[in-house]
């Protein structure tokens, strides 16, 4: 099983907060990762730097055994993708065109969009359950369709390692699952994700692994099983929480 | 879309209209047969010289300064992702006016004006950005309102230069400030900034597309963000200056054309950029020729005819943009 990314060191500072420090993580191909804290915790600037949006402090970050700084942006985007919160929509757009662009990485200077890149994007659309929405303007869309348009359009992109920020946002309950489960089903193969997550009961269900960033910068790392117990996710949100077990499988709760 | 296909061949034939009309139209109304026999088969006569020596310099000029605002003005709203965004708008018309009213002033000529303004623009726009930016990511409020006082502020400099010029340079500089067509000269040059600045841009479209959903999602997808706005950058200046050089500042034309494009439903920059060049070279041709014959003998300035146009306009989107933060 190949690495797909791997930090060492790595120490995150933003103003005069040391938000991670020294983390040490390796992701391989087939592992789904939740990352779990407060707000403000840094989870999305932890996203940022492993995308190279962001520059650490210190410490290495390999993409696929190589070192981000000697990639260019497009070929970290053949090998990374990153599902933002909000991405501005200033200019009229269609819900196809925006899916699109997850072919731009793979696209030559010259090249223009072919009919397979458009095939496979409808396919995508589809399976997120924007099927009849290619024609429309994606600012006539809810704040639900945005994000499903959002993982659209990554899962156009479809990089080895996909990167999600809180992708379950504004989101109803059949849409939360429904996307955890594709997700899920992604990483069957060559992929793995990386996803900030809110809801600890969704990590337990979905990731197999299980970031912790506590409020000291530290934090704490491995399966779901060991990771996700009920002292170390009250240390984390900094409130009692407590788990129970229904039909055999354990939920968690805050009291 | 079908219009998509259909965009550029029809945006071809309205420039060509435009051109006849503005070639036909003046002091001495010409038919088009006079035309098109003056251009292709010029034989010595008062019709071919009126055509050839009068009109034919302007008309190309207005078609050159129309493209060149229009696809700068495309350039800077992917810049600052805001459809507001204007050479004229934010200013930067302005700070290359001023350079270039000082190097008038100074008595230099030809390359020095031309080199002055491209400063003066590519200053006027690390102003206006530099102010903006310094504090993290873009608020296009914030960035408007800097534009606008930033332009007042050179309006003030404009003013002061024209009340210290000497009297015989007053009335050329104020015509040529407020749009005006009629000195242009250097058309040669226009033409081939023009070409070398589209043919940069061009291969850029599918970037420009990507990068108007954000500058962190753009990277994500692959785009060389840094280089692509620093280069967006100088292209925008250099048009802009060019654009002002040739015929002062002449606003909105870069407001007006990629709105209106975007309304005939075309997003994608890889067509959006040429039906700017076309538009905008067919509008201000036609806004020439009014300009010239709408109170004739009196000639108006063209840029009273496209703030006529583009004013309503802006005030239409910016309270469109209020509805839908």
């Amino acid at each position: 099983m190949s690495q797909l990314l791997q930090t060492r060191g790595l120490t995150i500072k933003k103003g005069n907060r040391i938000l991670c420090q020294k983390l040490n993580l390796t992701v391989n191909q087939g592992e789904r990762w939740g990352i779990l804290g407060k707000n403000g915790a840094g989870k999305t600037s932890l996203l940022y730097t492993f995308a190279g949006l962001e520059l650490p402090l210190h410490g290495e970050r390999l993409i696929m055994q190589d070192h981000i700084e000697s990639l260019s942006r497009r070929e970290i985007a053949q090998r990374l993708g990153l599902m933002l919160q909000d991405t501005p929509d200033p200019f009229p757009a269609t819900v196809l065109q925006t899916a699109l662009m997850g072919r731009h990485p793979y696209l030559s200077r010259w090249q223009w969009e072919s009919q397979n890149d458009i095939n496979l994007t409808r396919a995508v659309l589809e399976q997120v359950g924007l099927k009849e929405f290619d024609a429309r303007q994606v600012s006539s869309l809810s704040g639900g369709e945005r994000r499903r348009l959002a993982l659209a359009t990554l899962l156009v992109q479809s990089p080895p390692l996909m990167l999600l920020d809180e992708p379950t946002n504004h989101l109803d309950l059949h849409y939360q699952h429904a996307m955890l489960n594709l997700l899920q089903q992604h990483t069957k193969k060559e992929h793995a994700i990386i996803t900030v997550l809110h809801d600890i009961n969704h990590a337990a269900k979905y990731c197999t692994h299980a970031l912790l960033l506590f409020d000291d910068g530290t934090s704490l790392t491995g399966s779901c099983q060991a990771v996700l117990t009920t002292d170390h996710l009250s240390k984390v949100f900094n409130t009692q929480i407590k788990k129970h077990c229904i039909d055999g499988k354990d939920y968690f709760y805050a009291t | 879309m079908i219009s998509t296909r259909l965009l550029l061949p029809l945006l071809v034939l309205i420039l060509f209209f435009s051109f006849i009309i503005s070639l036909s139209s003046g002091s001495m109304p010409l038919s088009s047969t006079d035309i098109i026999r003056s251009l292709f088969h010029p034989l010595p006569s008062s019709t071919t010289h009126l055509i050839l020596e009068l009109r034919l310099p302007r008309t190309i000029s207005a078609m050159l300064t129309g493209a060149l605002l229009a696809v700068a003005g495309s350039l800077m709203q992917v810049l600052v992702r805001n459809p507001l965004a204007d050479p004229y708008v934010l200013g930067i018309s302005g700070g290359s006016a001023v350079m270039a009213l000082l190097a008038m002033l100074a008595g230099l000529g030809g390359l020095w004006i031309t080199s002055s303004a491209f400063l003066g623009a590519l200053f006027a726009m690390l102003l206006v950005f530099g102010l903006t930016h310094a504090r993290g990511s873009w608020n296009p409020m914030r960035l408007l309102l800097t534009g606008v006082v930033l332009a007042a502020g050179w309006g003030a400099m404009i003013n002061f230069i024209l009340t210290i010029s000497p009297d015989q340079n007053l009335r050329g500089m104020l015509f040529w400030l407020m749009g005006d067509l009629s000195y242009s000269e250097s058309n040669t040059s226009a033409a081939v900034i023009l070409f070398t600045g589209f043919i940069f841009c061009w291969p850029l479209a599918r970037d420009l597309n990507v990068l108007n959903r954000g500058e962190q999602q753009a990277s994500v997808l692959g785009v060389d963000t840094q280089r692509l706005q620093l280069l967006l950058f100088f292209i925008a200046s250099l048009l802009t200056a060019t654009a002002v050089v040739q015929a002062g500042s002449i606003g909105f034309i870069g407001l007006v054309i990629p709105h209106l494009i975007r309304l005939l439903g075309v997003t994608d920059y890889r067509y959006l950029l040429p039906a700017a060049a076309l538009a905008g070279g067919s509008l201000l041709m036609l806004a020439d020729t009014l300009s010239r014959t709408l109170l004739a003998p009196q000639q108006l300035p063209v840029g009273i005819i496209t703030a006529l146009l583009g004013i309503p306009l802006f005030l239409y989107l910016l309270q469109r943009g209020n509805r839908t933060p």
